[in-house]
C-alpha cells in the first residue's frame, strides 16, 4: 500500500507545532499501525531526520499507552480497539491519513504525538484505592462473598485501560468516563463501600482542578472506548456524588 | 567470593515462620529515617513500594513508563495460584510447593518455593481486600480454574485480565501512599546506573525521559523490580519497553547473574506473519483447559492446508493429530509450557506446520463448543441435536470464558476463531533466569535488592502458568518488606546519604559519556536494525533448542555484532530532549553483552531442563534429559570486564523433601 501520511510534528511543550507530510510506500494489511509508524521512523532515521515520538508499549491493547488520533477519531477508525490493534487492513490504497496527539488542556504535549496523562494519575491519589493496610493480614477472601453479576459488573469497569480516548474525543475534553469507572469499580463492591462518600467527592475535586471540562452526555466517550466502559458508570457516579454531597 | 544462600535451619515448613521470628525489626519511628528507592513498579516493583511505605520507609519509585499503571505485568492474562484449596481437590501448601518444584525441573530453590506456597494464599486475601474484581460464581465465592502443570484447579483470575486486575491493585496501594507523600513517583525516568559507596548499594543514576537531564538519587537501599530480558531476542510477548538495563547495570557493579539461559518459551502465542512484526502476542494458556491442539496426521493434507487448498474443518476426527493427547495421556493438552512447546516445534519440524511458512498449529475450540452447548441445551430443556442452537449456545460460554482472547485474536489475524480454529505457534515468554538472590532477596552486592522476574530464585528451569504473578506479589507484599527491614536494622542512625559523594559523581559522569558517545556516533544503522541482528541470532542458535555448535557460533556472532553496533548505530536527535531511540540505544547496548552471557550459560550447562533443551541431550523419546548429578546447580555469572569472561560461580541445590525424577506427564 502507498500512503500520505500527515503528521504533528511538534519539538517541545513550548514549540507550536504543524502539520508535516509524509508519503509512505510498502505498507502490507497485516502491519499494525504502529508497525506502519517503525517502518515510517526506521526510513527517517535512515534519512538523517528526526523520527516521529509516539506513545507505545505492550502492543497488545492492554496497557493503554498509545494514544493517536487519527483521521480525527481516537485510537482511528476501527470499533473497540487500541491504537497497537488498529490493522492496516482498515485503510485503502493511496489514503491520506491524519495523525495527532490526544488534544486537551489537561493532557500538556511532550513531543510530536506524546502527551503527559499524569492528571489521570493524580485523580487515582485523590481516592482511587480501597484503604486497607497492605500486611496481609486481612480476613480469608471468600469472607466477604460478592454476587456474581455485581463483581461482573465491577470487573467490567475496573477493565478501563486509563488511556485517555474518552478525554480525546470529548468536545467539552471531560475525564468523565475514566473517573466514573474507578469510582464504579469500588462503589459495586461491599469492601469499597466504607470510604465511598470521601472517594467520590475527593476524586472529583481533583478532577476538576485538573482542567477536565465537564460532561454535557454526548456519549462521544463511550463510542470511542476500546474496552467499552459504559455510560452507565457515568450515572453510577452521579448518584454517588449527589448522595455524597447531601451527606456530606 | 562464596555464595551464601542463607537458607534458614529447620524442617521446611517451619523455615519462614522461625525466620521472621528471629529477624531484626526497625521501631516504626526509625523507619521515617530510612530511604528505599524501588526500580520498577509491575507486580513486584508496585507492591512492594506500597507495603514499604505503609511500613514506614520513605519510599522513591522509578518507571519509565508515563505511569506504573502500565508496567507489562498489566498484560499477563490467565491467573494467579494460591494454595486455598477452595474446591477441596487435594490442594494444599506441599501441593503448591510440590507442583512448582517439579514444575521448574528441579531447578529451583526449595526453600524459596515453599515460602512462595505457604503466603499464596494470603496474596488473594490482600487483593480482594483490594478491591480487585476477581471471578466469583453465583453464590458469591471466588471461582478457580485449573492451568498448566497441575492436577487441582487453583487459579484465580479475572476473565483473561487477571494481571491487568492484579496490577491495578497494587498500583491503587501505591497511589494511597502517593496521595499521603509516602512515596514520592518519578514517572518517565530509567535507572541507568546503580551507585555503590563503601560496598554498599547506596542510590542510582537515573535519565528524566522528558527533560534529558540526569539525576542522581540516594537511599539507604535500592530494591530492583525491572522484570525479565526476554525482548533480548527482539520478537517475544514482552511490551517493547521491556528492558535489561537495571539488572544488567548492577550485575555489572556486582551483582552475580544466574541461569541467563532458562527461557520460558509460551506454546500458545500467535504465530509470525512477516518481517515488519514488533512483538509477537500471548493467547492465555487457560485456553488450553478448552482448546484441542492438533496437525494433520498426513502431510499431504499439512501442505494442502499451507498452500490454501483444504481447511482445518475439512479434515474429519480420523485425519487429525491431536499430538498431546496422544503423547501425553494424563495432563493431555495441559502439559507445561516447555513440553507443549516442544512438541509442537517437533510437529512443525517434521513438516506439519499449518501457516503459509509452516510454523503454526491449530488450537481447536469446536468439541468445547459442542460439549458446552449440549450442556447448556440439556439444562434448559432445548433440542441437544439441534446443532445450529447447541453451536450458539456453546459458542456464548466459550464468549463468557475467553471472550477478549478471541477479540484480540480477530483484530490481528483477522480470521473468526469461533468458527476456524486459531493458528499458534510458541514464542518467548517469561525469562527465569535473572539476578542471583538469597533467601532475603538481596543481591551479591549488600543493599541492593532484587525481586519478581528480575531475580532468579523460584521457577527453577521452567515457570508453571499462573506462577508469575504470585512470586511477584509474594516478593513484594510479603517477603521483601521482611527481609528488608533486617538489613536496615544497623542503618538507623545514619541519615541522608549525600549525592555529593564521589561516587554518584563518578557513576553519573559514565552515564553522561555513554549517552555522548551515542548522540556523536553518527553511524549507519538504526537501533532497531541492530536489535533484530541479535534477536535472529538468539532465536536461531540460542532458542527453543539449542546445541554446542549453534551456541559456539552465537558466542562469536554476538560478540562482532556488538562491535559493529558501537562502532555504527546512528542515533538521531540530542541527548537534552525526549529521545526514545536513545532510550533504545542504551536498552540495546545492555542486550547485546547480556545475550552474550546467555549463550555461554547455554554451552556450559550439558544437560536439558525446563526452558533450556540441548538437543544433545534428550531420551530416546525426545524429552528433556537432565544430568542431576553434574547440574543440580544454579550457576551465578559473575562479571569481569565482559561477557566471555565472566566466572562461574555454583550454588548447589539441595533437595531434602522432593525427590529428584524426570518429569513426566504421560
Amino acid at each position: 500500500m502507498k500512503l500520505t501520511l500527515k503528521i504533528w510534528r511538534q519539538k517541545n511543550a513550548q514549540d507550536k507545532g504543524g502539520i508535516v507530510e509524509y508519503p509512505i510506500d510498502g505498507i502490507e494489511p497485516d502491519m499494525s499501525f504502529l508497525e506502519m509508524l517503525d517502518v515510517l521512523n526506521e526510513e527517517l532515521i535512515n534519512k538523517g531526520e528526526e523520527p516521529v515520538a509516539f506513545d507505545h508499549d505492550c502492543r497488545e491493547g492492554i496497557c493503554g499507552m498509545c494514544s493517536l488520533f487519527i483521521n480525527g477519531e481516537a485510537h482511528g477508525p476501527d470499533r473497540g480497539v487500541t491504537t497497537c490493534q488498529l490493522h492496516m487492513r482498515m485503510f485503502k490504497d493511496g489514503d491520506t491519513i491524519f495523525i495527532e496527539p490526544f488534544r486537551a488542556k489537561a493532557f500538556p504535549v511532550i513531543k510530536d504525538l506524546v502527551v503527559d496523562r499524569s492528571s489521570f494519575d493524580r485523580i487515582q491519589h485523590a481516592g482511587g484505592f480501597i484503604s486497607v493496610n497492605t500486611s496481609g493480614n486481612t480476613i480469608d477472601a471468600n469472607a466477604i462473598p460478592v454476587p456474581k453479576d455485581d463483581a461482573d459488573k465491577s470487573f467490567d469497569a475496573a477493565a478501563c485501560i486509563g488511556c485517555g480516548a474518552c478525554v480525546a474525543t470529548c468536545k467539552n475534553s471531560s475525564a468523565m468516563l475514566f473517573v466514573s469507572a474507578k469510582v464504579s469499580q469500588y462503589a459495586l463492591l461491599p469492601q469499597g463501600k466504607v470510604e465511598a462518600t470521601d472517594r467520590v467527592l475527593n476524586m472529583v475535586h481533583q478532577m476538576d482542578l485538573e482542567g477536565f471540562g465537564n460532561c454535557t452526555n454526548t456519549g462521544a466517550c463511550e463510542v470511542e472506548c476500546p474496552k467499552g466502559i459504559s455510560l452507565e458508570n457515568i450515572a453510577r457516579m452521579n448518584r454517588e456524588y449527589l448522595a455524597a454531597s447531601l451527606k456530606g | 567470593m562464596a555464595l551464601d544462600s542463607k537458607i534458614p535451619n529447620g524442617p521446611i515448613a517451619d523455615k519462614w515462620t522461625n525466620y521472621k521470628d528471629h529477624i531484626n525489626l526497625v521501631n516504626p519511628a526509625n523507619k521515617r529515617n530510612l530511604d528505599i528507592i524501588v526500580v520498577g513498579t509491575g507486580l513486584a516493583g508496585g507492591s512492594a513500594a506500597a507495603t514499604l511505605a505503609e511500613l514506614g520507609y520513605n519510599v522513591k519509585a522509578f518507571c519509565f513508563q508515563d505511569s506504573p499503571r502500565r508496567a507489562h505485568s498489566i498484560a499477563a492474562q490467565g491467573g494467579i495460584n494460591a494454595a486455598k484449596n477452595y474446591k477441596g481437590d487435594g490442594d494444599s501448601v506441599y501441593r503448591l510447593f510440590y507442583d512448582t518444584v517439579k514444575g521448574g525441573d528441579y531447578r529451583a530453590r526449595e526453600a524459596n518455593v515453599h515460602r512462595l506456597a505457604e503466603v499464596s494464599a494470603n496474596i488473594i486475601d490482600q487483593c480482594v481486600a483490594q478491591g480487585v474484581p476477581l471471578a466469583r460464581e453465583y453464590g458469591g465465592l471466588l471461582d478457580n480454574r485449573s492451568f498448566g502443570g497441575t492436577l487441582v484447579s487453583r487459579t484465580f483470575y479475572a476473565q483473561g485480565q487477571t494481571g491487568q486486575q492484579l496490577l491495578l491493585g497494587a498500583y491503587s496501594a501505591m497511589n494511597r501512599q502517593i496521595g499521603r507523600g509516602k512515596i514520592k513517583m518519578y514517572n518517565r525516568h530509567e535507572m541507568l546506573d546503580i551507585v555503590i559507596v563503601n560496598g554498599k548499594a547506596r542510590g542510582i543514576i537515573a535519565r528524566n525521559l522528558i527533560t534529558g537531564e540526569i539525576e542522581r538519587h540516594s537511599a539507604h537501599a535500592v530494591v530492583i523490580g525491572s522484570g525479565g530480558y526476554g525482548n533480548v531476542f527482539f520478537l517475544s510477548t514482552n511490551a517493547m519497553g521491556s528492558n535489561a538495563t537495571a539488572a544488567w547495570k548492577i550485575h555489572k557493579k556486582g551483582a552475580f547473574f544466574a541461569n541467563p539461559c532458562y527461557t520460558q518459551i509460551h506454546p500458545t502465542c500467535i504465530p509470525v506473519s512477516g518481517d515488519h512484526q514488533s512483538k509477537l502476542t500471548l493467547m492465555s494458556e487457560s485456553l488450553r483447559n478448552d482448546g484441542r491442539i492438533w496437525v494433520p496426521k498426513k502431510l499431504e493434507d499439512a501442505q494442502a492446508i499451507r498452500e490454501g487448498k483444504k481447511k482445518a474443518i475439512d479434515l474429519s476426527e480420523d485425519e487429525r493429530d491431536y499430538f498431546l493427547e496422544r503423547r501425553y495421556p494424563a495432563f493431555g493438552n495441559l502439559v507445561p509450557r516447555d513440553v507443549a512447546s516442544r512438541a509442537a516445534k517437533e510437529r512443525c519440524d517434521a513438516g506439519f506446520g499449518v501457516n503459509k511458512t509452516g510454523e503454526a498449529v491449530y488450537l481447536d475450540f469446536a468439541a468445547a463448543i459442542e460439549r458446552y452447548g449440549k450442556e447448556a441445551a440439556h439444562v434448559k430443556g432445548l433440542n441437544e441435536n439441534d446443532k445450529a442452537l447447541v453451536t450458539k449456545l456453546g459458542t456464548d460460554i466459550v464468549k463468557s470464558k475467553y471472550g477478549n482472547l478471541f477479540q484480540m485474536y480477530l483484530k490481528i489475524v483477522d480470521e473468526d476463531p469461533y468458527v476456524t480454529p486459531m493458528m499458534i505457534y510458541p514464542a518467548v515468554h517469561y525469562t527465569m533466569g535473572g539476578t542471583w538472590v538469597d533467601y532475603n532477596l538481596m543481591t551479591t552486592i549488600p543493599g541492593c535488592f532484587s525481586i519478581g522476574e528480575s531475580n532468579f530464585s523460584d521457577h527453577g528451569a521452567n515457570r508453571l502458568g499462573a506462577s508469575a504473578l504470585m512470586q511477584g506479589l509474594a516478593d513484594g507484599y510479603f517477603v521483601l518488606p521482611y527481609t528488608i527491614g533486617d538489613y536496615l536494622a544497623p542503618d538507623i542512625k545514619m541519615g541522608p546519604i549525600s549525592t555529593d559523594l564521589p561516587e554518584f559523581i563518578e557513576a553519573e559522569k559514565a552515564v553522561v559519556d555513554q549517552i555522548n558517545k551515542f548522540i556523536n556516533n553518527n553511524g549507519k544503522h538504526s537501533v532497531d536494525y541492530f536489535h533484530k541482528k541479535l534477536g535472529k541470532i538468539m532465536w536461531n542458535k540460542v532458542g527453543m533448542a539449542r546445541n554446542a555448535k549453534g551456541l559456539t557460533e552465537a558466542i562469536e556472532e554476538i560478540a562482532a555484532l556488538r562491535e559493529e553496533f558501537y562502532k555504527d548505530v546512528k542515533v538521531p536527535g540530542s541527548a537534552n530532549e525526549f529521545n526514545q531511540e536513545l532510550e533504545k540505544a542504551t536498552r540495546v547496548a545492555d542486550f547485546l553483552e547480556l545475550g552474550e552471557l546467555f549463550a555461554k550459560d547455554a554451552l556450559h550447562r550439558n544437560e536439558s531442563c525446563g526452558g533450556h533443551f540441548r538437543e544433545e541431550y534428550q531420551t530416546e523419546e525426545g524429552e528433556a534429559l537432565r544430568d542431576d548429578d553434574n547440574f543440580a546447580y544454579v550457576a551465578a555469572w559473575e562479571y569481569k570486564g565482559k561477557p566471555s569472561d565472566a566466572v562461574l560461580h555454583k550454588e548447589p541445590l539441595n533437595y531434602e523433601n522432593i525427590k529428584l525424577v524426570q518429569r513426566s506427564y504421560k
